[in-house]
């Protein structure tokens, strides 16, 4: 160890690794004259090293990591409620317009129905008068056709017995004529 | 030209700090690499997550994802538990993988390529092991020495050479990655080397000739790229796997 490397101490590593350097027995890694050195920086530095990422890295890192997951899932649960809202409003739109369509067609069904009936009702009453008119104009008609039969017979058995008269100049007798008016007539 | 692939290693001290006994304590050429490892990661994690952006730039990913890594490399490996050695993890992956990465550089000096420092982080992993399984286990923690299942008749011998695992392990843990880098840096040296002493001895013939060892150089460098970052994570591995006897002893 310390014997390897007389001389003056400061110098004495380097002249040290110099002179034995190259192929001879002085291989750097198994020089034991630098362990010292060696294991105090590497002592400082890991320390050093271990605190600076164990206070300020390492806990920086996390915290942007963190944020970073805590936005990502704000952000995912914010699109999960609109993505509910709108199929809320879809299925809302939607029961919405079943019930629009179904209260419009009992609307339509009903006026039709209401329309068929007072249609119904005005045809019956319209039939019942035209069938009343037409009962009271045969009746009329009736009427009218047994006065003009009755006047015809009349007519016709004057006109025969004034017939008779002006062939034979008599007058015939009025029950003859009108029997053979009847007979004429029916025939 | 005398090809020297061992000087890239040697430490040279800048300047003394002080003296322990008749140790000289000099802040040297390694010294200056360790700090400027770990200035290095200061600043990617502190500098890189200065915006604490929501969607990150170029070096706020790296440094989240090189936290995501780690965290999720002890996590799979050592449970949540072993989220409490989060920092010494990262802190340890971190240190090795950027001063292997700044190692790779030409005319730098590689830290882990030396077996003092391997095994002074070997040493930190083993006794943080043995000393948070003991506070944290009691006797159980020596239930790692026990696996169940075992045949009494064969125990003594299973004991024996799981105890001798568990010691030999800061050993084979620091040897593993100062080997590795130590080996990849002399096979690059070598292999650089050849292309200067083609050129100077061969002359024009020479310059051509040395392309294949500088294709190989080139090769090698990709490849210890490679083995930088993989040697800082298989260090980082092991180190969760040697954690998780200590939280979960008992196989």
């Amino acid at each position: 160890m310390a014997e390897k490397s007389p001389g003056t101490p400061a110098k004495g590593t380097g002249a040290h690794t110099e002179a034995d350097g190259g192929h001879g027995g002085g291989f750097p890694p198994f020089d034991s004259s630098t362990f010292a050195s060696q294991l105090v920086s590497l002592a400082i530095a890991f320390v050093a090293l271990y605190v600076i990422v164990s206070r300020f890295a390492l806990p920086r890192v996390e915290s942007v990591i963190d944020a970073r997951q805590n936005a990502i899932e704000g952000d995912l649960a914010a699109a999960q409620k609109f993505k509910d809202e709108s199929d809320a409003a879809l299925k809302a739109y939607e029961t919405e317009l079943a019930a629009a369509r179904s209260r419009a067609q009992a609307i339509g069904s009903e006026t039709r129905e209401k329309l068929n009936a007072a249609a119904e009702a005005e045809r019956k009453t319209l039939e019942d008068q035209l069938t009343a008119k037409l009962a009271a104009a045969e009746k009329q008609i009736a009427a009218t056709r047994e006065a003009a039969m009755s006047n015809v017979r009349g007519i016709a058995a004057d006109a025969a017995g004034a017939i008779v008269q002006r062939l034979t100049g008599m007058l015939p007798d009025s029950k003859t004529v009108s029997k053979a008016v009847d007979a004429s007539l029916k025939g | 030209m005398k090809i020297d692939p061992i000087h890239q290693f040697n430490i040279e001290p800048l300047f003394t700090i002080g003296h322990i006994g008749n140790q000289t304590i000099a802040f040297t050429n390694s010294s200056l690499y360790m700090f400027l490892s770990v200035a290095v990661i200061s600043l990617l994690m502190i500098g890189g997550m200065a915006g604490r952006q929501l969607v990150p730039g170029r070096l706020q990913s790296i440094a989240e994802i090189s936290y995501e890594f780690v965290a999720s490399t002890i996590r799979s490996t050592a449970g949540a538990e072993g989220m409490k050695f989060f920092p010494l993890i990262f802190s340890l992956f971190m240190f090795i993988c950027i001063s292997n990465l700044i190692g790779i550089i030409p005319y730098t000096f590689t830290v882990s390529s030396h077996i003092i420092v391997t095994a002074a982080l070997a040493f930190l992993v083993f006794f943080t092991v043995l000393i948070y399984g003991l506070y944290k286990n009691g006797f159980k923690f020596f239930k790692i020495f026990v696996p169940s299942g075992v045949p009494i008749y064969i125990l003594p011998l299973v004991m024996f050479i799981e105890i001798l695992s568990f010691f030999l392990r800061p050993v084979s843990h620091s040897v593993r990655l100062f080997a590795n880098m130590l080996a990849g840096h002399i096979a690059l040296k070598v292999f650089a080397g050849f292309v200067a002493m083609l050129g100077v001895s061969l002359g024009a013939l020479g310059w051509v000739g040395g392309m294949l060892p500088l294709a190989l150089t080139v090769a090698l460098t990709a490849l210890e790229l490679l083995v930088a970052f993989l040697q800082a994570y298989v260090f980082a591995i092991l180190t969760c796997i040697y954690l998780n006897d200590a939280i979960h002893p008992g196989h």
